[in-house]
């Protein structure tokens, strides 16, 4: 039973990611795009990563869409908005996209077809996780927090003139 | 809560199948937004296939690179909205193909 | 400090000082200095003299090693015997008296700094010329000397003639210089050191007489010794070179660097004398050069152009002697030469100087009783030029002719070119002075010549005089001359020689017996004045056979033929660039399309060579 739930989170996954890319409106595209990411948490759990999947839904789904949210809000693109990116979703414009996926597509069956073994059904802890954390991969986490600390940095100096002066665009 | 027993070739397929479409939104659309979108999309399939990995090991490795792919788009999310506000106030457009300055 | 190594240190310290003061330096101060230092180089020439010659005994010194590259390492090293005594005492004695002459020759100039700077370093290099222990420190003395020319010959740059005769000069030397520099290579290879004494005698013991290899390693120090002493073929550039001032022509093109070439033969005796083709070559050179000049100077007009051709002619003695085995006589020449030659210059630079500028010898007359001091000065250096008895000149030619005679075979043929340039030399010489000094003033003096003009003239008109009584302390240099028994009846004639000319002289020019305007009427005759005043179409000969089809070729390649195949390439890549710049547009998703069909590419690739 949990084997067809797994595949059914899967097919969820693929169909709401689709579609989120080939909306015309952006904030149902992401709305689509926060669906499939629960759908891909859902899998994390079912193989037994329960931390990585909590922190797909809380960050990934939770922060990073949010503020992709907040962004699509403060554009305010609208109804003129949507009718372009129609235009530009035409038909034809799906010719060259999709020859190179599909090819590429076929490329990466082939290669990843070949894989073999099993997960193991053992699920692993977020106590286990957080023992590693704190040992071999410390520097990694220090690493990781300098770069949140660069790109706070970053975003607050892009975003700055934009939010102070919003009289004068 | 045990997990699974999930042969590896089934979700790393997936994982392929993920990351094709995001590179296919990639390809397609010309608003930055979209775009963006279709990264996350890529860096999502990336660390799935990681978290298959870490399964199949038994390891809490995998679910620790899921979490440092996790910072990495956080970060260029960040940044990269950023970007987004400054490309709308000086071009008046999100259309990428309007923006080509850089043309050789 | 050694003495040796202040005398040329004084006259480099003087143009290094010279030149650092951009011109700035006052007139005063600038002119003592650059007087002064080669007139201390001269005292100490004289210490060094005075020593030498109670003696005998040869002095060197080692300063440094220039450089060290595999075996060869040449030093900064001088080598002083009798021949250099001779050389420096001449350089720096003349040379002295030419500096304190100049000061008022070119005291209203605006360039009198530079013209210092040029001067001493022109004596600086020349000392080191004639001072150096091996050929590689004689070979940049060399060069010193022939920039220094150029910088001297082309003072007055702002016309551009002048510029022009000074490059003329540089490069005619130049073709000598490369000869030269030939003949050095090829001895440093087969005799494995350039410094002279050694050389000499690792070639005595590695060649014999009359082998390839010294002769054609002679033959190429020829090629350079006849560049810079402006013999047939490159003498062309010391006519032309009295464009500079005439000090200038009076010390580089009398008395010092136009008998560089004389010196190099003599110093490299020993190598000469394994190679009989080439001796003879040096003395039939000497012949052909003194027989061209001496007509030459006979159809000239300008003052000073008389006299370079007079040198030319008188330089090709001294080849003359060198090349029948006469070395002491040869540079026993050189000496007299320089004291009378010097005066001659000076002298003539004196009227210039006296007459606002005038050079042309149909314009001048009279100067007997307006220029007295003047006058002396000319007539004793004319006679001593034409060798009248009991002048310095007269001891010096005649044992050349001497010399010339004793020979085997071609010697009296030799002794009767040099008898004919004898009677040339005493011909054109006493023209120059009945035209210029005897019959009405055309032109008027405006002043007259003050005490550092007078006083050099007065002192060479004494040398030219009594600088025959003196021996050179050259006994130990050059192998003995054989002793030859002395033909009365040549002797008597090389003595009648000059004589017979100083009287057609006074015929055709003073008295007017022979009248001068009836022998040029023919056509014939007036066709050879004229071949003669041109210095018998060399000049045109060379712009013929050189000067022409080098410009042409030139002008062919003006586009740069050779550059155009790497133009090509450059041109090429830009092409390129430009077809593939298409791929540059600027767009976000086309460049996310061009890398997902690499990445497509590179799979398949992978794809292919999996096993």
């Amino acid at each position: 039973m949990l084997a067809t739930l797994f595949y059914i989170a899967a097919l969820i996954a693929l169909t709401s990611t689709m579609a989120a890319l080939t909306r015309a409106n952006a904030a149902h595209a992401l709305i689509y795009l926060i669906v499939s990411l629960l759908a891909v948490a859902v899998m994390f759990f079912l193989m037994g990563a329960p931390f990585a999947a909590a922190l797909e839904v809380v960050i990934y789904a939770g922060a990073i869409m949010v503020l992709f949210v907040f962004v699509i809000m403060m554009l305010n693109l609208g109804d003129t908005g949507e009718d372009r990116e129609r235009e530009w979703l035409a038909g034809r414009n799906w010719f060259v996209p999709g020859a190179m996926a599909a090819l590429l597509l076929i490329e990466m069956l082939m290669v990843l077809g070949d894989s073999q073994g099993v997960t193991s059904g053992n699920a692993v802890s977020p106590k286990a996780v957080g023992i590693r954390l704190f040992g071999p991969y410390l520097l990694a986490v220090e690493i990781a927090s300098m770069l949140l600390l660069s790109s706070l940095v970053g975003a607050y100096h892009l975003g700055r003139r934009f939010i102070v002066r919003r009289g004068e665009h | 809560m045990d997990g699974l027993m999930v042969p590896m070739e089934h979700v790393l397929v997936i994982a392929g199948l993920l990351f094709i479409c995001g590179l296919f939104g990639l390809m397609l659309r010309r608003n930055i937004i979209f775009m963006l979108m279709s990264l996350e999309v890529m860096l999502n399939s990336a660390a799935l296939a990681f978290i298959a990995a870490g399964a199949h090991w038994g390891q809490a490795d995998g679910q620790i690179i899921f979490m440092l792919i996790l910072t990495v788009a956080a970060a260029e999310v960040a940044v990269g909205l950023g970007l987004v506000l400054q490309i709308q106030r000086r071009f008046k457009t999100l259309d990428m193909d309007q923006a080509h300055r850089l043309r050789g | 400090m050694n003495t040796i190594a202040l005398i040329p240190l004084f006259p480099l310290l003087s143009a290094t000082l010279l030149i650092m003061s951009a011109g700035r330096m006052p007139r005063h101060i600038a002119a003592t200095i650059g007087a002064g230092s080669v007139g201390l180089s001269a005292i100490c020439v004289a210490l060094l003299a005075r020593d030498f010659l109670a003696d005998g005994q040869v002095l060197e010194l080692t300063l440094w090693t220039w450089m060290s590259v595999g075996d060869f390492a040449p030093r900064i090293a001088f080598y002083i015997d009798g021949l250099t005594i001779v050389m420096m005492s001449v350089i720096t004695g003349v040379g002295f008296l030419i500096h304190l002459y100049s000061i008022e020759f070119m005291w209203e100039d605006e360039s009198i700094c530079r013209y210092f700077t040029y001067m001493n370093l022109f004596v600086a290099a020349m000392l080191l010329l004639v001072m150096a222990d091996n050929l590689l420190l004689l070979y940049l003395g060399w060069e010193g000397v022939g920039v220094c020319s150029y910088l001297l010959v082309g003072f007055w740059y702002k016309d551009p003639a002048n510029g022009a005769a000074a490059r003329k000069a540089f490069i005619v030397t130049r073709i000598g210089d490369t000869a030269m520099a030939l003949g050095l290579f090829l001895l440093l290879t087969e005799l494995g050191t350039l410094d002279i004494q050694p050389m000499m005698i690792a070639a005595n013991s590695q060649w014999q007489t009359g082998d390839a290899l010294p002769v054609l390693a002679t033959a190429l120090l020829l090629g350079g010794a006849v560049g810079k002493s402006a013999q047939l073929p490159l003498h062309t550039w010391l006519p032309d070179a009295m464009a500079g001032p005439t000090p200038v022509s009076a010390l580089i093109h009398a008395a010092t660097m136009v008998t560089a070439g004389v010196y190099l033969i003599a110093r490299t005796y020993g190598l000469f004398l394994l190679a009989p083709p080439t001796m003879e070559a040096v003395a039939w050179i000497g012949l052909a050069t003194l027989l061209i000049a001496g007509f030459t100077a006979l159809a000239q007009n300008d003052i000073k152009r008389i006299l370079a051709y007079s040198t030319i002619s008188q330089i090709g003695y001294m080849f003359l002697a060198l090349g029948v085995g006469a070395f002491a006589s040869g540079i026993f020449h050189l000496m007299t030469h320089a004291f009378f030659k010097a005066l001659l210059f000076l002298a003539a630079g004196a009227v210039i100087h006296c007459l606002h500028h005038e050079h042309n010898i149909f314009r001048m007359g009279g100067l007997r009783t307006r220029l007295p001091i003047v006058f002396l000065s000319f007539f004793i250096g004319s006679a001593a030029l034409a060798a009248l008895p009991f002048t310095s000149g007269f001891y010096s030619k005649d044992a050349i002719l001497l010399s010339a005679w004793a020979l085997e075979d071609i010697g009296p043929w030799l002794w009767a070119g040099g008898l004919l340039g004898a009677l040339l030399t005493s011909i054109y010489s006493f023209r120059l002075v009945f035209i210029v000094f005897f019959g009405e003033a055309k032109t008027e003096p405006d002043r007259q010549p003050g005490w550092k003009m007078a006083g050099p003239l007065l002192l060479l008109c004494l040398l030219s005089l009594v600088g025959g009584w003196f021996a050179l302390p050259l006994a130990g240099v050059f192998p003995a001359a054989a002793e030859h028994t002395v033909n009365h009846a040549v002797e008597w004639i090389s003595i009648g020689t000059p004589l017979l000319g100083l009287l057609l002289a006074y015929l055709m020019f003073l008295g007017g017996q022979l009248s001068v305007d009836k022998m040029v009427a023919s056509s014939g005759a007036r066709a050879l004045r004229d071949f003669w005043f041109s210095g018998w179409r060399i000049d045109q000969l060379y712009d013929v056979l050189w000067v022409t089809p080098y410009k042409k070729i030139s002008y062919w390649m003006r586009n740069e033929p050779v550059d155009a195949i790497y133009n090509s390439i450059v041109a090429a890549n830009q092409w390129a660039h430009h077809r593939l710049l298409v791929l540059q547009n600027g767009e976000l998703r086309w460049y996310a399309t061009t890398m997902v069909v690499g990445l497509i590419l590179l799979l398949a690739v992978m794809l292919r060579n999996a096993p």
